[in-house]
């Protein structure tokens, strides 16, 4: 490029040395403007990034190892940490939420899988489905949970959901008032208001595995169920692997659930979750240090299983 | 023929058409006719329904399927005593202004690290990326700390509606869409705009986003959903009655409420986001899949 510009350089201006210097200033001016203005487009959302997420993320760390007393912050090494652990609802509010991620998975993972492979086959009312199953991940989940709250889980048979169990002849049941119904009740309003989003991602995965695959395992005599297990499933493996781990820190951050349904901890600490705790640490006992020692220890706990559970699927593969 | 076009699933076409397969086929959709809507509309009409029930009426066993003695001064009541209206507003305002500062920035952003790509525009895309990594609520409590005493510049957005519209531009996952999508527009359109003298910027204008409508509407749906649904930051945040937005309102309210006038404002609360689904369903969900899930 630097070559070609030198013969009609020189010839214009009639003083060929300088020429090429000229085309190279001229070109790193021209890129240096190029960056510039790069930068200039991107200003805007890094400020952002800088502010709130950046910045956060060093500040979260840095302050859960000070305190801060009456405006006087102080270096306190491990105190935040030991506090938060001897809190007497930390292992609770960990059991709790790994109770309810394992319930939400096998709810929240395969029914809306079931769901998927089923509406995939259906060749009428199509749009009428889908639009079905993904209203409620559209309501406000405060709108949600409050009817849940007062009209599905009243705990007399005045309820929805009691009053179905007593017309079907099945016992009744306390739902929140229960500490053993706590979970599984946080767990069916959940799976209900979010499954929406899962079935409509899986069934755009299952329109994309070839229909020669179904041809040929049905030429070699595979019946429905080993057409599932064969094709169906390891043609979704990707999406249903990588649904999974982000189903589980999705879920992991439980909070609006216990807050509305259960006032937040429930009956004897059965609703209590990690988040709900850094919001009680944070908001309620003044220990905004505490509460970002317990949001760093959850931010390992996730990144751990994230990073354990990609090697294992690498390892799968 | 037509049908005969579209690819096999599980089950194929023909089997589906003839004697045993046809009736199995018909009772099964039938069937999950009946039980989605059930599941997936009758929560909704016991709601709306319930919200006009009297409190006896509520607290009846067992439960009228169809309120005895309709009271739609519930829902007045729920519209007045909570002041729906400002909560309503003040949510829309928040939404719309989230929108537009995601559309202009982030479309920026993204069209810089597609296509000017100035030098350490690789850097920055991984940095904003690794915070997909980061859980939201992980970070709640440094982010809280920020607003209040943003650093530099020492000024608190405590109740102002920039501590929702400026974070919500750190949206890593809609700059990469929008990368993403500006990726597949062919460099040759963009070098003959620029052979026509046109500026960077009127490149984006005239050429990048006329082009990108469907992403840029997927982005704007996922924008205003996002803020609508939103609720602890925002009840951080927006703590005075007079800012708050109307998921945190409720919320507020429901202690010392009467059951059916909270139940009739939650009703009132996801109407607008009903109807806007209803409107942009086609778009909705086409976008959930374009998330890059599928590849």
């Amino acid at each position: 490029m630097a070559i070609a510009t030198v013969p009609g350089a020189g010839i214009d201006v009639g003083s060929p040395a300088p020429a090429p210097v000229d085309a190279r200033r001229a070109r790193r001016n021209r890129r240096l403007k190029d960056n510039l203005t790069g930068y200039a487009f991107l200003i805007g959302a890094v400020v952002c990034f800088a502010f709130f997420s950046w910045y956060p993320m060093i500040r979260g760390v840095v302050m859960s190892f000070q305190r801060t007393r009456a405006g006087e912050t102080t270096w306190v090494g491990w105190d935040n940490y030991e506090r938060i652990i001897n809190d007497p609802s930390f292992w609770t509010a960990w059991q709790n939420t790994l109770y309810f991620t394992v319930l939400a998975l096998v709810a929240g993972y395969a029914v809306p899988f079931f769901l998927a492979v089923l509406l995939n086959e259906f060749r009428h009312a199509k749009g009428y489905l889908r639009i079905l199953v993904y209203l409620p991940v559209m309501l406000p989940p405060a709108s949600a949970l409050f009817l849940f709250k007062y009209l599905a889980y009243d705990p007399s048979d005045a309820g929805l959901f009691n009053s179905i169990l007593k017309g079907l002849g099945l016992p009744t049941s306390q739902w929140m008032q229960s500490t053993d119904m706590t979970m599984p009740a946080m767990v069916l309003a959940s799976t209900w208001m979010n499954m929406g989003g899962a079935v409509l991602i899986y069934l755009a995965a299952l329109q994309n595995i070839p229909g020669e695959l179904y041809e040929a395992a049905e030429l070699d005599g595979a019946g429905l169920w080993r057409r599932i297990t064969n094709v169906t499933i390891p043609q979704t493996r990707l999406i249903l692997s990588l649904m999974a781990m982000l189903q589980v820190v999705a879920t992991m951050q439980l909070f609006i659930e216990p807050l509305i349904l259960a006032n937040g901890a429930g009956s004897e600490d059965s609703a209590t979750s990690v988040v709900y705790l850094i919001y009680q640490h944070g908001f309620f006992q003044n220990d905004l240090n505490g509460a970002a020692a317990l949001g760093v220890i959850m931010l390992v706990a996730l990144i751990g299983f994230s990073a354990v559970y990609a090697r294992l699927n690498a390892q799968q593969d | 023929m037509a049908q005969q076009s579209e690819t096999r699933s599980l089950v194929s076409f023909a089997q589906l058409q003839r004697g045993r397969g046809k009736v199995i086929y018909w009772t099964l959709l039938t069937v999950v006719l009946i039980l989605f809507t059930l599941v997936f509309i009758g929560p909704l009409y016991w709601m709306v329904t319930g919200a006009l029930k009297s409190s006896p009426e509520l607290a009846q066993t067992p439960p009228t399927l169809w309120p005895a003695d309709p009271q739609p001064e519930n829902y007045s009541e729920a519209w007045n005593r909570l002041d729906l209206a400002k909560l309503l507003f003040n949510t829309f305002y928040y939404a719309i202004g989230a929108l537009v500062f995601q559309l202009v920035l982030d479309t920026a952003a993204a069209y810089a690290l597609s296509k000017l790509r100035p030098k350490l525009g690789n850097l920055i895309l991984g940095l904003m990326l690794a915070t997909l990594m980061i859980p939201a609520m992980v970070l709640i409590i440094p982010q809280y700390v920020t607003v209040i005493d943003l650093p530099i510049l020492n000024i608190s957005l405590i109740d102002s509606p920039f501590s929702i519209w400026l974070p919500a531009v750190a949206n890593a996952f809609n700059i990469f869409l929008l990368k993403r999508f500006f990726d597949s527009i062919p460099e040759d359109l963009m070098s003959a705009a620029t052979m026509d003298g046109a500026g960077p910027m009127r490149t984006l204008w005239s050429i990048v986003l006329p082009i990108s409508r469907p992403i840029l509407g997927v982005v704007s749906i996922f924008a205003v959903t996002a803020v609508w649904k939103d609720f602890l930051w925002p009840k951080l945040v927006m703590p005075s009655p007079e800012t708050r937005t109307i998921s945190v309102g409720i919320y507020a309210f429901s202690g010392g409420t009467p059951q059916n006038v909270v139940v009739a404002a939650a009703v009132i609360a996801a109407i607008p986001t009903i109807v806007f689904f209803l409107i942009f369903q086609r778009s909705i969900m086409s976008g959930l899949t374009a998330g890059g899930l599928k590849e």
